[in-house]
């Protein structure tokens, strides 16, 4: 047989049928569900007399609409003070008791951001297709999984048929060779990646992320890289499977066992693109040149190294990338030819689901502690992934380490990474955010996102302005105040 | 989803280019849990003169008395008469569930963006794409004609004018076989079902792990 990439190795496994005209149908192993895309898709189902095809390949849980404070949370779903978003959680529960779905509901540990639960239950294993009503699914590819984000027709078909209408897209490989250097991240790795094929490179693509850099990663930095392919426009990013993915997956509740666990190691270590495969497209990065990066605009490939200034619209020939440039400075509120690190934060949020997992915790409290986050910022938030991710923090003495520096420690969910809660940003403040987006409003009306690492993000709370985390490693540390 | 056959209905004219997703539907009303109900919002910043919100009772707001859906000669019309790029934006599906609540069976247009053509069908509605030329006739006759009414035969592939005129138009086999049979995607697909469960049980021996009661 030719030589095969990993996708589609992933494909061929999951392949139904295919009609003339290339549409496939493709079987789909799980699908995670949340809130927000999910109910339309449970009525539709209902008005058609429909049951789902196979409830065991479902898990759902609450994270878009969740309050973050503890207040708020004490009651649970009832709690909720927006009427809409208590609705919207009170139907997911309705929807999956009456289906027979296994949720993990508001207050349950295991709750979170979707992407954070699927991959820590263990419920996203490689050499599956992975479906769920939301963009950011390209985080399990990290897995070695085939995994798309959906819209909410196709959450409904997968339900009811436990498969897929698909095309398949062109392979693209990025690598990134060589050692990262100190201080920097998977996530400057891929806004780096972003930087140099834009938004639309990736569009067509499943992207598989390759080279030795990735090898290094952990499966947490791997899952930073995945989430974002869906920002270079793929779909889909892959990491092929190793001892580390399988490390990672190993004991977790819905990992195979005993016999079955040598049987699905056995299989997965096939999950590698052959010697020789065919890639479309080809991307190279050198791993050693990267360093902390910073967006400046409202699209996340608008970004620089955290020692380059705002970019000049002047000096752009293309009318139509100067325009484009000329917008995003104005909405941003910044000059032309600012050095990054002049622009002063009114607010840090912490966490997502590509940066709100133990290790970027990690990474964000060494920066933090010992210190305290400047008086001119209004607000610093971190927002751990998941009830387990949080517990798994306190257990590390990070909360104290976060409440110590004025960072608030909040519950589990979205919360700021798209304000569809009550966390949101004001118009006109600027913020530090290791999210995924900074479109206009995305944090908030008017609000002003750069997205960075989570070692980036304490360390801006600090210094109340961007700082290159690399210098201020070194720096001393205040007293804590008791 | 309804079988679509033959249809014969008023039709409204929306004389504008590039209609958008948020148009059609404003992203105040996507926090809903249902697919129905979107009807009274469509529209919504062209149709009333104050902001809408979720849950509002729309017959008390004050209506834009100069928007076509507005005006008495449209009412209860089935078939809407607009211009090019319509349904361009997000991809979000409350855009035909709004059209389609509200009454609309038809959507005829010089072009349509995309995936709300592909929305569209997904949700039973016929969207004919017309040239240029001709979608400006039917907009001329619209107006000078109170009570102007098409009638749109699927099997046939023909709109039909009032004097009687018969317009040909294009439709991919497969939509139209889902529109005729009243087939969405998922009906599509449950054909296959047999297939599926072949698939299933050799999958289910091949990687075991992936079924939780395996
Ligand atoms: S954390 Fe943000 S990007 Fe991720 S699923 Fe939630 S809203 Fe979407």
């Amino acid at each position: 047989m030719a030589a095969q990439t990993l996708y589609d190795k992933l494909w061929q496994a999951h392949l139904v049928s295919t009609r003339d005209d290339g549409t496939s149908l493709l079987y789909i192993d799980r699908q995670l569900l949340h809130e927000v895309t999910s109910p339309q898709a449970f009525e539709g189902l209902r008005l058609a007399g429909r049951t789902p095809w196979r409830l065991d390949a479902n898990l759902a849980t609450a994270d878009h609409n969740v309050p973050t404070t503890s207040l708020e949370r004490s009651e649970g779903v009832d709690g909720i003070k927006d009427n809409v978003s208590r609705i919207q959680v009170m139907t997911l529960d309705d929807n999956c008791q009456s289906f027979g779905i296994e949720l993990y509901s508001i207050n349950d540990l295991r709750q979170g951001i979707v992407h954070v639960v699927g991959p820590e239950q263990g419920a996203t294993l490689p050499g599956m297709t992975v479906v769920c009503g939301d963009s950011h699914t390209s985080t399990h590819g990290a897995f070695a999984a085939l995994s798309h984000g959906i819209g909410t027709s196709e959450v409904e078909h997968v339900m009811a048929t436990q498969c897929l209408l698909q095309r398949k897209m062109k392979n693209m490989q990025v690598r990134v060779e060589g050692e990262l250097g100190r201080g920097v991240t998977a996530k400057d790795i891929v806004l780096a990646v972003i930087g140099k094929i834009g938004t639309a490179g990736g569009t067509g693509y499943a992207i598989e992320f390759a080279g030795s850099a990735i090898r290094d990663l952990s499966m947490e930095g791997r899952m930073t890289i995945c989430n974002m392919s869906i920002e270079a426009g793929a779909r889909v990013g892959l990491v092929a499977a190793d001892e580390t993915t399988f490390d990672y997956i190993r004991n977790r509740p819905f990992a195979p066992r005993a016999e079955q666990w040598d049987a699905a190691v056995a299989y997965w270590r096939n999950l590698v693109s052959d010697e020789g495969a065919h890639f479309d497209k080809i991307v190279e990065l050198d791993a050693a040149e990267i360093e902390p990066q910073v967006t400046w605009g409202t699209s996340p490939e608008m970004v620089a190294g955290v020692h380059d200034s705002v970019p000049d619209p002047a000096q752009e020939s293309d009318a139509t990338k100067r325009r484009g440039i000329e917008r995003a400075l104005e909405y941003m509120g910044l000059e032309a030819n600012q050095a990054i690190t002049d622009i002063k934060l009114d607010c840090v949020f912490i966490g997502s689901c590509t940066n709100s997992r133990i290790e970027d915790l990690r990474e964000a409290a060494k920066v933090a502690q010992g210190r305290r986050v400047a008086s001119s910022v209004k607000l610093a938030m971190v927002v751990p992934g998941s009830g387990l991710v949080k517990k798994q923090a306190e257990k590390e003495g990070l909360d104290r380490i976060f409440k110590e520096a004025g960072f608030e420690w909040r519950e589990p969910g979205c919360s700021m990474c798209l304000a569809m809660n009550a966390d949101k940003l004001g118009a006109g403040e600027h913020c530090a955010s290791t999210s995924n987006r900074n479109f206009e409003g995305r944090q908030g009306y008017g609000g002003r996102t750069h997205l960075v690492s989570p070692a980036m993000a304490a360390a801006a709370a600090i210094a109340g302005h961007f700082v290159d985390v690399r210098d201020f490693d070194q720096a001393p540390r205040a007293a804590v105040s008791a | 989803m309804q079988k679509f056959v033959r249809k014969e209905g008023l039709v409204a004219p929306l004389d504008r280019s590039n209609v958008d997703t948020d148009l059609i539907i404003p992203k105040q009303f996507l926090k809903s849990i249902k697919r129905s109900g979107f009807g009274p919002n469509l529209f919504d910043e062209l149709r009333y003169l104050d902001e809408g919100y979720p849950g509002q009772d729309c017959s008390q707001r004050p209506k834009n008395p100069d928007f076509v859906l507005n005006q008495p000669r449209y009412e209860g019309a089935s078939v809407l008469l607009a211009r090019s790029n319509f349904g361009c934006g997000s991809s979000r599906e409350h855009a035909p569930w709004a059209l389609e609540d509200f009454g609309f069976k038809v959507i005829i247009a010089p072009s349509f963006a995309d995936i709300f053509f592909n929305n569209a069908f997904k949700n039973g509605l016929l969207l004919i794409t017309l040239d240029e030329e001709t979608v400006d006739r039917l907009f001329k006759e619209v107006e000078a004609n109170e009570g102007y009414r098409l009638d749109v035969d699927l099997d046939g592939q023909n709109v039909i004018t009032p004097s009687g005129e018969q317009i040909p138009f294009e439709v991919d086999s497969f939509r139209k076989y889902c529109l005729q049979n009243g087939l969405d995607d998922i009906g599509i697909t449950l054909e296959q079902a047999d297939a599926i469960r072949t698939f299933e049980a050799q999958h289910k021996t091949e990687q075991p792990w992936l079924f939780r009661d395996a």
